[in-house]
């Protein structure tokens, strides 16, 4: 049956390449715009775990490294760690933690390597409690660390890969803009969430960072952690309060910094990566339409062209159950193997990056794509296969 | 329903008063008008006529292509009215060997592949279809053609190929609707030898024709006019003593 199914396919050679490809393109494009739909989402699910969902972050605008012109906001304050400290002590109902930051793009060096513009960042040990900047080997530096301005850090692992490619980077030297820095520990993996590598940085008590390099004056960024997700926006109401006084600014409508609640512009980037997704699969649903159609029409064509030959295979002894066999063997074997190159097509095209997001299979896609395009070819291959089948012998053969 | 054990005179086929009406109304076309005729084991009868006198027709319901409108036909003692779609699949697998006018080939098919097709439908195991479509393409001498694809043949090799499919499965009816009208004379010599030799193995022919010479091999010629039988007469060479009206 199958065999002569197979020669059936080769007898039609140009009808069978068409229908191949028309069930495989429409596979292969339900499958991989699922995956690119799938894929960016997950991106965004990352970027949230990684960011963590209860963290505000409050960053001065206007001047580099906080310096504000005081001239319209009536302010001539900074946000500097004695703020992140005041805002610490005041216990807020729903603040747990304020960590201040400070950053910088410096060359680290080991003995042996030597990297430029790496991204360094001065924090508190709290730093390593949001999100999943938590370390994996090692420990984090300590708050005496931080009090005692203690040459200690803390290094990403495409970092401590790139200085030291064939030890543990943990318990050696590395020069931070030229000062020497001990490592303590080693951050977990993280997921690339931008153009920049998580992985590529060198973390270090924010004093340290200030004594050798920034100076005593702005932090970069306040990183506030909220009591709960749900906490969030309380917080970020109390945080402004509290700066307003603190700064003394009166006129809050031009306030000298921006909180940044990037949890829930992850939200809502989550929320339209998941109609990213339905509107991707609305697409894919039509491709397959149209595919299924094309496969249709020359099923159609085909049937009607092989009346005539369904009439000599009847005139012949061909009972309607064998003329039926013969369409569903040839229309099934057709489908599955464009189905199938569809497939292999979609799982090739998934290694690449689509518009600068990894396609991640849909595992249900398969079998979706697969049934749907096998049902409508086999269908429309037999459905009028049966009805030429029906008609007399003499009926099929005065067809033309 | 033994008709393969059919000897002697014994009528394997008999049509009583079978009329076919084509469309409906204003627009019926009676194509047959009343046919009863009986035709005996072995018998080798050619059936002439005008164009359009119904002879294709007939033919038709003699292989069990097509149905009549009215009337009885009796094949080998069965009424195929009575019989189902699949015995009558049955019937043209076994008993019927059909040659068209137009050869009717499988298209993109080989010679052999379609020398096969009879024995395909009959669940005659692979290597046994093979040899026996090899020895029928052999007898019409078509054996060195057997990968050729019908387009790849002349028309009367492909005539003898249709010839091969219709007599490989042994049916004891082989029914031949003008085999010759598309050929050329020495092409039409060949496929008389053959008719030849199958009725003196005792198969029943039915051949239609437009060519005297071709109707002159025939042991009986019957006329058709206007969807009726207008004579019915025993040649010359009939081997056969008894008469029939
Ligand atoms: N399928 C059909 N539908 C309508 N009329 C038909 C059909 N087949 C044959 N006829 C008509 O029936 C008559 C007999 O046709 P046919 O048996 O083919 O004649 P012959 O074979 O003797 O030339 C003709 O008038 C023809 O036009
Ligand atoms: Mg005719």
């Amino acid at each position: 049956m199958i065999l002569s199914a197979l020669r059936g396919i080769n007898a039609n050679k140009l009808r069978s390449v068409l229908t191949l490809l028309g069930v495989m393109i429409g596979v292969a494009s339900v499958i991989l715009l699922l995956a690119v739909g799938n894929g960016s989402a997950q991106t965004v699910n990352s970027a949230i775990s990684q960011l963590g969902t209860n963290t505000l972050t409050v960053r001065p605008t206007g001047g580099g490294g906080g310096a504000q012109t005081a001239a319209s906001t009536g302010s001539t304050k900074q946000i500097t760690m004695a703020v992140g400290r005041e805002i610490q002590s005041a216990k807020l109902g729903h603040v747990r933690a304020v960590i201040p930051q400070v950053a910088g793009s410096l060359t680290v060096a080991s003995t042996t390597a030597s990297e430029t513009a790496i991204s360094v960042i001065g924090t508190v040990p709290a730093y390593f409690t949001v999100g999943t900047n938590s370390v994996a080997t090692g420990s984090s530096f300590t708050t005496e660390d931080v009090t005692t301005s203690a040459k200690v850090a803390v290094i990403g692992q495409t970092l401590a890969a790139e200085l030291f490619p064939t030890g543990s980077a943990l318990g050696q030297q590395v020069t931070v803009g030229g000062t020497p820095l001990t490592i303590v520990g080693i951050l977990a993996q993280q997921g690339s969430i931008g153009f920049n590598d998580p992985n590529s940085v060198i973390i270090a008590p924010i004093s340290r960072i200030q004594a050798s390099f920034t100076g005593y004056g702005a932090v970069s960024s306040l990183t506030i952690e909220a009591t709960n997700s749900d906490a969030v926006a309380a917080a970020q109401g109390e945080v402004e309060i509290m700066l307003n006084q603190l700064l003394g600014i009166t006129n809050t409508a031009d306030e000298p910094y921006t909180i940044i609640n990037q949890g829930s512009l992850l939200q809502t980037a989550a929320t339209s990566a998941a109609s990213f997704t339905a509107l991707l699969g609305a697409v894919a649903a039509i491709s397959l339409l149209v595919g299924g159609i094309g496969v249709t029409n020359v099923m159609l064509v085909t049937v009607t062209e092989r009346t005539r030959e369904i009439g000599i295979r009847k005139a012949l002894g061909a009972t309607r159950g064998a003329i039926l066999g013969q369409f569903l063997a040839e229309a099934a074997t057709l489908t599955l193997l464009g189905g199938v190159l569809g497939v292999a097509v979609a799982l090739i095209g998934a290694q690449f990056p689509i518009t600068g997001t990894l396609p991640v299979i849909l595992p249900f896609s398969i079998p979706l794509a697969l049934g749907v395009s096998v049902a409508i070819g086999v269908f429309f291959g037999v459905y009028p296969a049966a009805r030429a089948a029906a008609m007399r012998p003499i009926q099929a053969l005065r067809a033309i | 329903m033994t008709p393969l054990e059919q000897t002697g005179d014994t009528p394997v086929l008999q049509l009583t008063d079978i009329h076919q009406v084509y469309g409906t109304g204003d627009a019926a076309v009676h194509a047959l008008r009343g046919i009863t005729l009986e035709i005996a084991q072995g018998d080798y009868v050619a059936i002439m006529g005008p164009s359009g006198s119904g002879k294709s027709t007939l033919m038709n319901l003699l292989g069990c292509l097509d149905v009549a409108s009215s009337g009885t036909y009796l094949l080998a003692g069965s009424d195929v009215k009575t019989l189902d779609e699949n015995q009558l699949a049955r019937i043209r697998n076994r008993q019927v060997g059909f040659v068209f006018q137009s050869f009717n080939l499988v298209p993109r098919m080989s010679a052999l592949g379609n020398v096969e097709l009879p024995l395909v439908y009959a669940r005659v195991p692979r290597a046994e279809r093979r040899t026996r479509a090899l020895d029928a393409l052999d007898m019409v001498g078509l054996a060195d053609r057997a990968n050729h694809q019908p387009q790849e043949l002349s028309g009367g090799q492909q005539q003898r190929v249709a010839i091969a499919r219709a007599l490989v499965a042994s049916p004891t009816l082989v029914l031949a609707d003008e085999p010759t009208g598309n050929l050329d004379s020495a092409s039409t010599d060949e496929i008389l030898a053959m008719f030849d030799l199958l009725a003196r193995d005792g198969r029943t022919i039915v051949v239609i024709t437009h060519e005297k010479h071709v109707a002159d091999q025939a042991h009986r010629v019957i006329t058709l006019s206007d969807g009726v039988i207008v004579s019915d007469r025993i040649t010359a060479n009939t081997p056969m003593a008894g008469s029939r009206s």
